[in-house]
């Protein structure tokens, strides 16, 4: 089957900065596929460029298998984008942010009040229709965001972190909306910095640093190519060189609060902790997650 | 030229939540101008060219109505819509062309100035201020004056960062054109330099064509040149606007 995304070497430079490094990508249809990284790390760069407002400093990019620099119109239509910062309109209603969208998709006045109301639905704000968007809480104007990328009825949504800065109920919501979307076929290309999010929505995803794609997988084998199956966190009442005594035993990483020790089997290593006459005041047995192997990747420095 | 109408309607969505606020300025206002120096200071000031003087001003206020509504419509909304709400962004994400946020946002402005206008004419033809059968025409006229100043508006709008810009706009563009092309005096009491400006104003054509079609008299130059400087505004300000909006929207 055709792509819908596919990249060869795809470059984004800004002046002297090079965002994106040369990326290969390939999204089939019906796939929610994620970006994963730090911030600065190329994503967003990535996904305008996809969404065709962004020129491609190099190499190739096709979405639909059309040109984005020649046939962007085209390619928008088909398209829906939900952007990291909300560009809903506040002076208007919930419904009318619906309606005037659906409209630049070319749907006609009659066609745009039946899709508004599907969309007031898929996205529960039916009952804030004729409100204004100005008070709405932060998840429902994100549901909003999200309900009017759907306008144009597209193959393809992309989804620039799509929970940043909701409460964790808005995002278990979110994340059932756009389970929903999959299930329809519709393809999700998102980026994220949430692991959580990250194994909950995508088949695949990639983990981008410095512009360049250093894992590609799902999350599943991304953590079985780049961490151990199990982590041990030990916490210790006093100071010392606890890691150094843990060799053999399993890879340790020593942070200021604790011991991160990566591990087939928790509970053995466990055992063996003790019997080293270690006296952990804390521990936690716990299976390895995507924070583990993006934390692995791209290194613990903080990104500002 | 599908998504222009989408565009404009946009717009009109808007301003039937917002329209309050415009009434004063668009309506009430003129007719306040009109009655205070018109009835007022035409009471010292006896006629001009042969009409009295409220005859004679009346078709400069619709003119320069037109032009401060079409600037004033050009500006924070503009600049609001890239920076504040990112309305452009959200339009650019969706099958929308450059070219017709542009239009359709002119077009928003052609229908807002143009409806004003039709207002104050028939609040003027109560005065009596009307003289001639050729009265209706400036409302293209008016039409003409405010593309011509909202074009290069708009497209100046859109290249700003800071509001602060539009104070400079209001205090060293607007308000000077509108008291120096011909609205309130004939531009031949200006000294020569100060007229050259007048004649670069598209407000000061806007006043001579309105004139020319509410008293039936003759432009100081031919009716084609006038509207010539108003179509070179209105070209050359549209074109700024698509490439302005165009480099604040790609990367």
């Amino acid at each position: 089957m055709q792509s819908l995304i596919h990249a060869r070497g795809l470059v984004k430079r800004f002046g002297d900065f090079t965002a994106v490094d040369g990326i290969d990508l390939d999204v089939a249809p019906g796939e929610a596929f994620g970006f994963l990284g730090p911030n600065g790390a190329g994503k967003s760069s990535t996904m305008r460029m996809i969404g065709c407002v962004s020129m491609p400093s190099s190499g190739e990019l096709r979405i639909f298998g059309m040109d984005p620099v020649r046939d962007g119109v085209r390619i928008r239509g088909r398209l829906g984008v939900c952007p990291q910062l909300d560009n809903l309109d506040p002076d208007l209603t919930v419904r009318e942010n619906l309606t005037t969208y659906a409209r630049y998709f070319g749907l006609s006045r009659a066609e745009a009040r039946l899709r508004a109301d599907e969309l007031l639905d898929f996205a529960q704000l039916r009952d804030r229709a004729a409100s204004q968007v100005e008070p709405l809480s932060g998840g429902m104007k994100r549901r909003l965001t999200i309900a009017r990328a759907m306008v144009g009825d597209p193959a393809l949504v992309l989804l620039d972190e799509p929970t940043t800065g909701l409460d964790p109920q808005a995002r278990h919501l979110l994340w059932e909306r756009l389970f929903q979307l999959r299930r329809r076929g519709v393809t999700l290309v998102l980026t994220t910095h949430y692991m959580d999010e990250a194994e909950q929505l995508c088949d695949r995803l990639v983990v981008m640093d410095g512009g360049r794609i250093v894992a590609e997988g799902s999350p599943r084998s991304l953590i079985a190519a780049h961490c151990t199956p199990e982590v041990v966190e030990l916490r210790f009442a006093e100071e010392g060189d606890h890691a150094g005594k843990l060799a053999g035993v399993g890879r340790a990483e020593a942070l200021p609060d604790r011991v991160l020790l990566y591990v087939d089997d928790g509970d053995d290593a466990v055992a063996e902790v003790h019997r080293r006459g270690l006296a952990p005041s804390g521990v936690l047995v716990r299976r390895s997650t995507l924070e583990d192997v993006f934390l692995q990747l791209t290194g613990r420095t903080l990104v500002e | 030229m599908g998504a222009t109408a989408a565009v404009l309607e946009r717009h009109l969505v808007m301003y039937r939540r917002l329209w309050r606020g415009s009434v004063f300025s668009s309506f009430v206002l003129p007719v306040l101008f009109l009655a205070g120096i018109g009835l007022g200071v035409g009471g010292y000031v006896g006629e001009i060219g042969g009409v009295g003087y409220l005859a004679w001003i009346t078709p400069g206020v619709l003119a320069s109505t037109a032009f401060q509504t079409a600037i004033g419509e050009s500006t924070y909304s503009v600049m609001g819509d890239f920076k504040w709400v990112r309305s452009y962004h959200a339009m650019y994400a969706a099958p929308v062309r450059v070219g017709e946020m542009v239009a359709g946002r002119l077009v928003y402005i052609l229908l807002r100035v143009v409806v004003a206008a039709a207002v104050f004419l028939g609040v003027t033809a109560l005065f009596g201020a009307l003289r001639s059968p050729w009265a209706p025409l400036s409302l293209a006229v008016v039409a003409l004056v405010g593309l011509a100043a909202a074009a290069p508006v708009t497209a100046f709008a859109a290249t700003v960062e800071h509001d602060s810009y539009f104070a400079l706009l209001f205090r060293f563009v607007m308000i000077p054109s509108a008291l120096f092309s011909g609205v309130f005096f004939p531009v031949e009491q200006l000294p020569g330099p100060a007229r050259v400006l007048a004649c670069l104003s598209p407000l000061w054509h806007g006043v001579e064509l309105s004139r020319a079609a509410t008293l039936g008299v003759f432009p100081a130059w031919p009716v084609w040149a006038h509207v010539a400087c108003l179509l070179v505004w209105a070209a050359a300000g549209t074109a700024w606007a698509v490439s302005a909006f165009g480099r604040r929207l790609r990367d």
